[in-house]
């Protein structure tokens, strides 16, 4: 006689919270794919660093031009040679406009017999104008003009307006972007193809939980991604951190959670790594663009800038720069952070409407 | 005296699923007992998967009632997600996991079951249980699966092809632990087209095709339903050839049938057959190239009952 399995006490020894296993799953998944590292965490910095250096502010560039030989008119030559943030060279006439044309000079001037100098240079280069200025007022002053208006000079390099300091928020929403849409958003296409979301959901698993898994996980590796991309500038480059620690927190779970919901909408039927990939690219590389990770939005002409404004990137960069940067007040964010929650909210409402899980 | 039927553990009636214009299923009953081993055998695409998956809640039939356990999904899905183990045709589980962190994952989802090293053990994945996934050989990860299918501790066991593309040994290895499932009373649902493992392993069959249950018996009533004895095999040299009324007029020849190059007869006893066989076959100076005889197997009867072969398509 079979035992009746049905009113057989089961055992309950052994039991654990699914969302516990679940969210340690999303993290073995994750540490134990190097590649998935790197470029969460050490391609940012990378970038930061090259970034970084590349704009460092540098010290007024000399202008670099050309007399040609045979002057005629040795103390605008003297005055040219000994003046500062101008470097010159002697070249004959040919060599001269060769330099010019290659660009190794800005500006060529040819002194006159007459006592004149004539400038060669072209106008569309801003270097070439500049050199233009500086070289004119170093021969009229040789001439003996003298400024009507007295001068004062005070010279400023400020923490918080330097290349770093605006490159350095954009790349902390870049990455909360690309973090929150690719980890979340091939996990789950993954799932999908290899027939484990089907597989899942043939067991008493709750749906919202294994979807909560995916949050949380990026909640947790959130912590690490600022703290290391905001740590890294801070002590390398010295970026400021003038906000309120408690905003700047709020700003990021929020973005966090909702380019985590962008990320489930863009997954929630793709069967195939590949197309998903497609509507990944879909979605970011306009942000990319647009949302002024590296350069301002406010480049683009006046007509694009609603559109540009509504991107969820936008406002997370304006965000972050305004807390950085600015110290911003909850007011000054909260246009921001208005448009972030409504991502959020309208693309989970979506992906759970949408969500495909065979 | 003989026993009332076993309550049933699973129940399925007039069940239809169509995608499009392509019939899966037409008008299929089944009824599974507490208990026992069923199997469903088919060639690929006879409706095996669509079939087991509407009885495990993941597919909704066009029209039909299924009653699992007593219960139907419409109403108690939840609670039937509990008391089932399931192994799909084809789940990849996570790669970068382990042999068990896979199980203790699986565990979770249920409100009661199996510890994880219980079964480990039952699966016979000890060695491997810090292994990763990725790393396990084919019959490995199946046998992976049927933890993870088992480790709720189910009454009722679903396994979508469980041995397909396996070698001997594993396929053995996964016979032993369905029969371990059965012997403590557990009931199982398989499909297959392998019919030595049907025989091997179920306590009834229904044989399916074109969507539809064309047979349903033991293993045994279904091969003596075929009132053969000994089926021969033979082929010869030449044409011209053997033809069918010759054959079926030799002493004990039930049937006759032609697959590719040779000739099938299903015979009352093969000793009295091959005799006239050789006979006719030498009268007509057409040389033996072949000959072969063995018992009668469930391909036998799905060949009579089909006219094809269960691994025609396969």
């Amino acid at each position: 006689m079979t035992p009746d399995r049905a009113s057989r006490v089961k055992s309950t020894a052994g039991n654990t919270p699914a969302i516990g296993q679940l969210t340690l799953a999303r993290f073995r998944e994750f540490y134990r794919e190097p590649e998935a590292v790197f470029w969460v965490f050490i391609f940012p910095i990378l970038l930061a660093a090259g970034l970084g250096i590349a704009f460092r502010n540098r010290p007024a560039e000399a202008s670099r031009i050309a007399i040609v030989s045979g002057a005629t008119n040795a103390p605008v030559v003297d005055s040219l040679k000994k003046a500062s943030g101008i470097v010159v060279e002697t070249l004959d006439d040919t060599a001269a406009a060769t330099a010019l044309r290659t660009g190794k000079v800005a500006l060529v001037v040819v002194p006159k017999a007459d006592g004149g100098v004539e400038y060669r240079f072209d106008e569309a280069r801003p270097e070439s104008r500049t050199a233009r200025m500086v070289v004119d007022r170093v021969v009229q002053r040789a001439g003996g003009q003298k400024d009507p208006v007295p001068v004062a000079e005070t010279k400023l390099s400020e923490r918080g307006s330097r290349y770093i300091d605006f490159v350095v928020p954009g790349l902390l929403g870049m990455n909360l972007m690309g973090s929150g849409i690719w980890g979340i958003g091939f996990a789950i296409v993954d799932a999908r193809k290899k027939k484990l979301l089907k597989r899942l959901i043939s067991t008493p698993m709750s749906r919202a939980e294994y979807l909560a898994s995916f949050l949380f996980f990026r909640l947790a590796l959130l912590v690490i991604e600022v703290a290391t991309l905001i740590g890294f500038g801070a002590l390398v480059f010295g970026v400021p951190l003038r906000g309120s620690v408690l905003q700047l927190v709020t700003i990021c779970v929020l973005s966090s959670l909702a380019f985590g919901g962008l990320g489930l909408l863009v997954a929630s039927r793709a069967r195939t790594v590949e197309g998903a990939s497609g509507l990944m690219n879909l979605v970011m590389v306009p942000m990319w663009v647009f949302s002024g990770v590296f350069f301002s939005s406010g480049n683009f002409p006046q007509a694009a800038q609603p559109f540009i404004q509504a991107l969820p990137l936008t406002a997370v960069n304006d965000a972050l720069r305004a807390n950085m940067l600015q110290g911003a007040s909850w007011g000054m964010v909260s246009h921001e952070l208005a448009i972030i929650a409504g991502y959020l909210v309208v693309c989970f409402i979506l992906a759970l409407r949408l969500f495909r899980w065979r | 005296m003989p026993a009332s039927p076993p309550p049933a553990a699973l129940a399925v009636r007039g069940l239809r699923k169509a995608y499009g214009d392509v019939v899966a299923i037409q008008a299929l009953d089944l009824e599974v007992y507490s208990g026992e081993c069923f199997g469903l055998l088919g060639p690929n695409g006879a409706g095996k998967t669509t079939t087991i998956e509407i009885c495990e809640g993941l597919l909704a039939p066009d029209a039909g009632t299924v009653e699992v356990l007593g219960k139907q999904w419409s109403r108690d899905g939840k609670a039937l997600r509990s008391r089932l183990g399931i192994a799909l045709q084809e789940t990849q589980l996570s790669e970068k996991l382990t042999v068990e962190e896979s199980v203790r994952l699986f565990r979770s989802f249920y409100p009661s079951g199996r510890t994880v090293d219980e079964v480990i053990g039952l699966v016979q994945l000890d060695e491997k249980r810090t292994a990763r996934v990725g790393t396990l050989s084919g019959g490995q990860k199946q046998r992976l699966a049927v933890a993870c299918a088992l480790v709720g501790d189910p009454d009722l066991l679903f396994l979508d092809e469980p041995t397909t593309g396996l070698d001997p040994q594993s396929r053995r290895q996964l016979w032993d632990i369905i029969d371990n499932f059965r012997n403590e009373g557990g009931t199982t649902v398989l499909t297959t087209h392998y019919m030595d493992e049907a025989e091997r392993l179920c306590d009834r069959v229904a044989i399916v095709d074109h969507g539809k249950v064309i047979s349903l018996g033991t293993p045994r009533a279904l091969i003596a339903s075929l009132g053969a004895g000994h089926v021969i095999e033979f082929g010869v040299d030449g044409s011209p050839d053997v033809d069918e009324p010759t054959l079926l007029a030799l002493a004990g020849v039930k049937s006759a049938r032609r697959a590719g190059g040779s000739w099938a007869l299903q015979v009352t006893a093969a000793h009295e057959t091959i005799p006239a066989l050789l006979g006719a076959l030498a009268s007509r100076g057409l040389p033996l190239t072949e000959l072969r005889t063995h018992s009668p197997t469930l391909e036998d009867v799905f060949v009579t009952l089909t006219g094809r072969s269960l691994r025609d398509d396969a």
